[in-house]
């Protein structure tokens, strides 16, 4: 812009909305410093997370020494006495209670989702998403005690149903036999799955309710059913979005400590059935950590912290891999 | 999700501007506690044992109204009272567990007994009582074992003669965090049981061969009383406050003794202090008529390099809790340590530091 330009627009403003003329040094150095700024914050979230896995790393290379990658990954022995640490009850219960989790939350989310985008009526829907999203905002703590103190009771009185419902049928009956104790892994996969409830159910619904309305209305003008939809419409259009919200979840789910830890029964032993205490990577560190007091042991619980976060890593990965192959598809099909 | 993220990042902005100011709060407070403790000692730091906490806690509380000195005392752990007497953070650390007089040497630290207290078993059998069952070492041992399985198991049934018990199997609770509790009853164990000792042993957390784990007193308490049919060992001090059903024991005399106060005192009498290395000595399953034979200890450890005046103030608070602290002690289920054992202290303070009160 040259000079008589801008004489040009200082003329046909009132004086008062004059801008700054371009070239200013002072809005340069404003966006010069937003621009550093931003890049400055992003720097600070990538480099905390690589100076906390170098960190772990390093305090886990005692036990890393000792027991190697494999073999800390394939031993169920964890016996501070003898001072031999092995990863695998932790893995398995890790895994196992987030997927108990998934199984419940995901069908209940897809539920709600739907009856918030496509059959409740408009005043009904903003009490019932804001009851699901309250539920985000419960400490994990208070979910623990609860866990404990209300559900564990109740839950102890349905086990004996379920092992007899359950327990007779043949290949999965192993997984429901045991005494009614209303605390295991089938009941830290319950109280996870409340707890992940609302980030999957929140996320499906504002996706559902962006399908664009012609696509819906089309389908229904063709005589779908409410189910079918959703089903075929509302679900295949938001596909990817809808894994993401779902692996947010999961990944809410393989972190959790408190409210598990209180629940799970907190036994180092395998057990095939989901009614047995287990214990997770991070109930055994809330457990172990005060009271650790050799080098070794400590090591182990890091190197315990260690494995969690390429768990999380692993999951994330898979997430983009499975949402990359999807939208693949549907470009294919469409 | 929106309105969630908006929630979340509103949430979130309040706890860090809380956090913060936490910080900042923290950051004042120790700088101005650095300086006060820099220029007179009127104010100590340590570390430790969450069993001790109570006591600890009761007595720093009354000596400070007395001598305007403060003990501020963080019950992080055993394990994290060690590492920071170690790192010297701390002007004292606690442990339920006591460090081998080797492994004092070697770090440069001395180790003191605080106070005596005791555990018990708590049960849940329809139509038993309090006190009204009686179990021995070797049964509790194959109890945790996984070995007796049922409450009318003839080994549970030979002690109780009269007893109606239920043909029920047993749910075994122990403790899930690491904790001094669980080192004295697995060190009682591991004394009348070599199964138990060959294929567990003891530690402040073990390889549990069953069972299910609760998170602390109230853990095991909550699980205990929730599921029929269960067993579970608690502090003494926990089942008096909350009227849990416990069980007699038969001691090493094969006496039949209820917990007391007097029954953790007696344990501590029958050990010579004053003989041992560095009161490297643990309490469960001594002799006598009226010893309880699960009672345990909790050590203060002191670092022989640290400076003087620290060591000095350290040493005045527990000598002034020993004299002074025992009514105190008593009354939260602490037993206090007969004078003998005080007085072996105060010699031993002087000969590894070499300067006594």
């Amino acid at each position: 812009m040259n000079d008589s330009d801008a004489v040009a627009q200082a003329g046909l403003r009132p004086a008062s909305t004059v801008p700054e003329a371009p070239g200013r040094s002072w809005r340069l150095s404003g966006d010069f410093l937003f621009h550093q700024a931003a890049v400055l914050a992003a720097s600070l979230a990538a480099a905390a997370l690589f100076a906390t896995v170098i960190a772990i790393t390093i305090d886990s290379w005692t036990s890393i020494q000792v027991f190697g990658v494999w073999g800390f990954l394939k031993s169920s022995e964890w016996n501070p006495v003898t001072q031999t640490f092995g990863a695998l009850p932790f893995i398995i219960g890790t895994l196992v209670s987030s997927a108990i989790a998934l199984f419940f939350a995901v069908p209940v989310s897809f539920g709600i989702a739907v009856f918030i985008a496509e059959i409740a009526p408009s005043w009904i829907k903003k009490p019932i998403a804001g009851a699901v999203e309250l539920l985000a905002g419960i400490p994990s703590i208070v979910y623990g005690m609860w866990g404990l103190l209300v559900f564990a009771p109740v839950f102890a009185n349905m086990e004996p149903w379920i092992s007899n419902t359950f327990g007779e049928i043949p290949g999965i009956g192993a997984l429901f036999q045991g005494p009614p104790m209303g605390i295991g892994m089938l009941a830290a996969g319950i109280i996870l799955a409340i707890m992940i409830l609302p980030y999957i159910s929140s996320i499906m619904r504002d996706v559902f309710l962006i399908v664009p309305s012609s696509l819906r209305e089309s389908a229904y003008a063709m005589g779908c059913t409410t189910w079918e939809v959703a089903w075929h419409i509302t679900l295949p259009y938001t596909r990817s979005a809808v894994i993401g919200g779902i692996f947010l979840g999961l990944g809410r789910a393989l972190g959790e400590t408190m409210a598990v830890t209180f629940v799970i029964g907190n036994s180092n032993m395998f057990s095939t059935s989901l009614l047995m205490p287990g214990a997770t990577i991070p109930s055994v560190l809330a457990n172990e950590f005060t009271e650790a007091t050799t080098k070794l042991y400590v090591s182990s619980l890091i190197y315990l912290g260690l494995i969690l976060i390429a768990i999380t890593l692993v999951v994330r990965f898979l997430a983009v891999l499975l949402i990359r192959r999807l939208s693949r598809g549907e470009g294919a099909s469409t | 999700m929106r309105e969630l993220l908006k929630k979340d990042l509103g949430r979130f902005s309040k706890n860090v501007g809380r956090r913060m100011l936490v910080g900042a709060g923290m950051t004042l407070a120790c700088a101005f506690g650095c300086t006060v403790a820099a220029y007179a000692a009127s104010s100590i730091t340590g570390a430790g044992s969450t069993w001790v906490y109570p006591l600890v806690a009761k007595w720093s509380a009354a000596y400070q109204a007395k001598t305007g000195i403060q003990v501020n005392y963080q019950s992080i752990g055993s394990g994290g009272g060690i590492a920071q007497i170690k790192a010297g953070t701390v002007a004292f650390g606690a442990s339920d567990m006591p460090l081998k007089p080797e492994e004092l040497r070697a770090a440069g630290l001395i180790q003191f007994p605080t106070a005596v207290a005791g555990e018990d078993l708590v049960y849940n059998i329809p139509g038993i009582n309090a006190l009204q069952l009686v179990l021995s070492g070797p049964v509790v041992a194959d109890i945790y074992l996984g070995k007796v399985k049922k409450w009318n198991d003839p080994e549970i049934a030979k002690l109780n003669p009269g007893v109606k018990l239920p043909s029920m199997y047993i749910t075994v609770v122990h403790r899930s965090d690491g904790s001094g509790t669980t080192f004295t009853f697995c060190d009682y164990l591991s004394k009348v049981s070599p199964e138990w000792k060959e294929k567990v042993g003891e530690s402040t957390s073990v390889a549990w061969p069953t069972g299910v784990g609760g998170k602390g007193n109230e853990g095991v308490a909550s699980y205990v009383e929730r599921i029929r049919g269960s067993i579970g060992y608690v502090e003494y001090a926990y089942i008096v406050e909350n009227h849990l059903a416990d069980a007699r024991m038969m001691n090493r005399d094969g006496k039949i003794v209820a917990p007391s106060l007097k029954g953790f005192q007696d344990a501590s009498a029958h050990v010579d202090w004053t003989k041992a290395q560095d009161f490297y000595v643990i309490l469960p399953y001594q002799p006598g008529p009226d010893t309880w034979p699960i009672a345990g200890c909790t050590w203060q450890i002191l670092r022989k390099n640290a400076p003087k005046a620290s060591n000095l103030t350290v040493m005045k608070f527990f000598d002034w809790g020993f004299e002074h602290g025992q009514q105190m002690a008593t009354s939260i289920a602490f037993g206090p340590l007969p004078p003998s054992t005080v007085n072996a202290i105060k010699a031993y303070w002087k000969s590894e530091l070499g300067y006594g009160l």
